[in-house]
């Protein structure tokens, strides 16, 4: 579903990526990892056109992205839904109106079929009807994040791409969402991308991973194939686990 | 029999065989909600919908919608469905419904809101001149409260880096004025007081009002948007806990700088507006520059370039307090803070030039 080899980006003299290669396939929860400075956020943009890298091939869906014409990359945006970090609500519309905004622009449903639809994502994220006609500036943070991915969702997207979809949110939200993820990837079918730092979500919910350090993928796979390798970063990042599952047993 | 894309149905008595297929996803979803909307009434329905091939949630939810109003006029029976299908329909059901009903106001209601806001923008304009009074008066018990590096940042913003628009301005002014009067005088042979109309009308009038707007739309703008965006930002918010107070730290700032500012770029504007009009008067009339210097020392009294300058502050006060107020007035939406920058701009333009007017009529009743 989504082939990424050999990206290599550059600031200038700064070199982020050299070299990262991954694959995703269809139906999996995949997760991007490292550290802050990693250029994990960078990776995603580079997937979903926000940025170029500056070499490499990234396929998505069967496309190249970097031989994509214009009007094959508008049809190509409409597959896929983004969950940005901080929610990227449109501050202006109310939260109803920001999940209809692209039902409105490229669909002819009918008013109150919309409105049933914008319902229906309001009550999948596990938001009350009410926060319909709030503005983003007038609900919680945890809130704007669930309004966020019913947005993502509403085109129906095969494929969702989530930046640190748990971030910001307390514990109890924060299992609540992975919960919502993977009923989706389990009901809806789509692919996710996400970029976590959430153990938790790691050890739960996520099929296949792909660390980033070194400014390379130093380790790819399910959470058992991870494990085994010996890359300081994976072991450092690791063992906070181990700790905490060590003070349990204690 | 009624053949359809996504739909047909076949009616036998009072019963109905409906049978969907094709594929209900998004895309789809307004024709098949067409051809749903035709369907004629029955006592029994069996809805069969083994055939269709694709489907995400949106179909889905459709289904819900008509499969529901269906049942409540007649019997429903769903056949076909496949476990995908079913699991889908229990995700989409089993969220809770609520009873959440849409307010919407009636005109009247809506008349007594924005009636209401006027007065509140009235009355919190108001309650912030007076924060600013309070804060500019406790000054002199507190002078170590004057934040002299903002203000000098800010003479160099919106002073220093002003002087090319503004010097512009009152150049084009000026040779606009000579031009205009130069036509007129010349039918009456009085070339020479084209100096008196530009002296005059420059330092009285045009110089503080010109470079008063220049800067309205300069800098009232930008106090807005500086101050609304580190609104937005929460900064102000930080600022606040930090025991910062915002009016020393932003506004204060702002209103002594313009206020200091503002006479000197007049000053400026003045003197590169009158030798806007020299340019003029040479070339239209031929009158030396020697010539317009002579008969402007005897035309052009020193009232009336004081009188033109002691308006400059009490503008630039305004200039100033408009622009920050409006800048906390922006809310949390990005939208908020266009509409305040442009009505800063706004009425920061129609307060100059009310005030000009003012000071006309004061001036005239006093026989200056």
């Amino acid at each position: 579903m989504i082939k990424v080899e050999n990206i290599v980006t550059k600031f200038g003299d700064i070199t982020i990526h050299d070299g990262v290669s991954f694959s995703i396939s269809k139906g999996e929860i995949y997760a991007i990892l490292g550290e802050s400075g990693a250029g994990k956020s960078l990776l995603m943009k580079e997937m979903i056109m926000l940025h170029t890298p500056t070499a490499g091939s990234i396929n998505i869906l069967g496309h190249k992205l970097d031989s994509i014409n214009f009007t094959l990359a508008q049809e190509l945006r409409k597959n896929w839904g983004v969950l940005f970090q901080f929610g990227a609500l449109y501050s202006s519309m109310t939260i109803g109106e920001n999940i209809a905004v692209q039902l409105k622009e490229y669909t002819h449903i009918s008013k109150r079929m919309r409105e049933s639809l914008v319902l229906s994502k309001i009550l999948t994220v596990g938001l009350d009807e009410s926060v319909t006609d709030l503005y983003p500036s007038e609900i919680s943070g945890g809130m704007v994040k669930r309004a966020a991915l019913a947005r993502s969702l509403a085109m129906e997207p095969k494929l969702l791409f989530l930046d640190e979809p748990t971030s910001g949110l307390d514990p109890i939200g924060a299992r609540n969402f992975d919960k919502l993820i993977k009923e989706l990837r389990d009901i809806l079918g789509v692919t996710v991308v996400m970029i976590t730092h959430d153990l938790a979500s790691i050890y739960s919910i996520v099929d296949k991973m792909a660390i980033l350090a070194d400014k390379k993928v130093v380790a790819e796979g399910t959470l058992t194939e991870v494990l085994k390798s010996k890359h300081p970063f994976v072991e450092k990042f690791f063992s906070q686990y181990k700790a905490i599952r060590e003070c349990k047993h204690v | 029999m009624d053949n359809n894309l996504y739909l047909n149905y076949d009616i036998n008595g009072q019963t109905m065989k409906l049978k969907s297929h094709g594929d209900w996803i998004l895309q789809n979803i307004a024709a098949i909600e067409s051809s749903l909307k035709k369907l004629p009434k029955a006592k029994k329905i069996s809805w069969d919908v083994s055939g269709v091939d694709r489907f995400d949630s949106a179909g889905i939810v459709l289904f819900i919608k008509y499969s529901k109003s269906l049942s409540s006029m007649s019997e429903l029976n769903m056949i076909g469905y496949t476990s995908e299908q079913k699991s889908l329909y229990d995700f989409l059901t089993h969220s809770k419904q609520s009873k959440y009903t849409k307010r919407k106001d009636s005109y009247l209601e809506k008349l007594g809101k924005s009636t209401t806001e006027v007065f509140l923008d009235i009355n919190n304009f108001i309650s912030f001149l007076g924060h600013v009074v309070i804060a500019i008066l406790s000054l002199f018990i507190k002078p170590k409260n004057i934040r002299f590096k903002e203000t000098i940042y800010h003479m160099q913003k919106s002073g220093i880096n002003a002087i090319l628009i503004v010097g512009m301005t009152a150049f084009l002014v000026g040779m606009v004025i000579a031009y205009q009067g130069s036509v007129q005088l010349a039918k009456f042979g009085a070339d020479i007081f084209i100096v008196d109309t530009v002296g005059i009308s420059i330092t009285r009038e045009l110089g503080p009002m010109i470079t008063a707007i220049v800067i309205a739309g300069r800098s009232g703008s930008a106090y807005t948007a500086e101050i609304g965006a580190m609104k937005i930002t929460d900064e102000i918010s930080a600022m606040k806990t930090m025991g910062f107070d915002p009016f020393y730290f932003l506004v204060l700032p702002r209103i002594f700088a313009l206020m200091l500012v503002l006479p000197l770029l007049v000053f400026f504007a003045d003197i590169v507006g009158i030798f806007g009009g020299l340019v003029a008067s040479y070339m239209q009339l031929n009158i030396p520059a020697a010539q317009f210097l002579d008969r402007l020392h005897e035309a052009l009294e020193l009232k009336h370039y004081f009188l033109g300058l002691i308006k400059t502050p009490i503008f630039a006060f305004f200039i100033a307090i408009i622009g920050c107020y409006k800048g906390f007035s922006v809310s949390h939406n990005t939208e908020s803070l266009g509409l305040n920058t442009t009505s800063s701009v706004v009425i920061g333009i129609f307060m100059v030039i009310a005030i000009d007017a003012l000071f006309s009529v004061l001036f005239t009743k006093f026989g200056l």
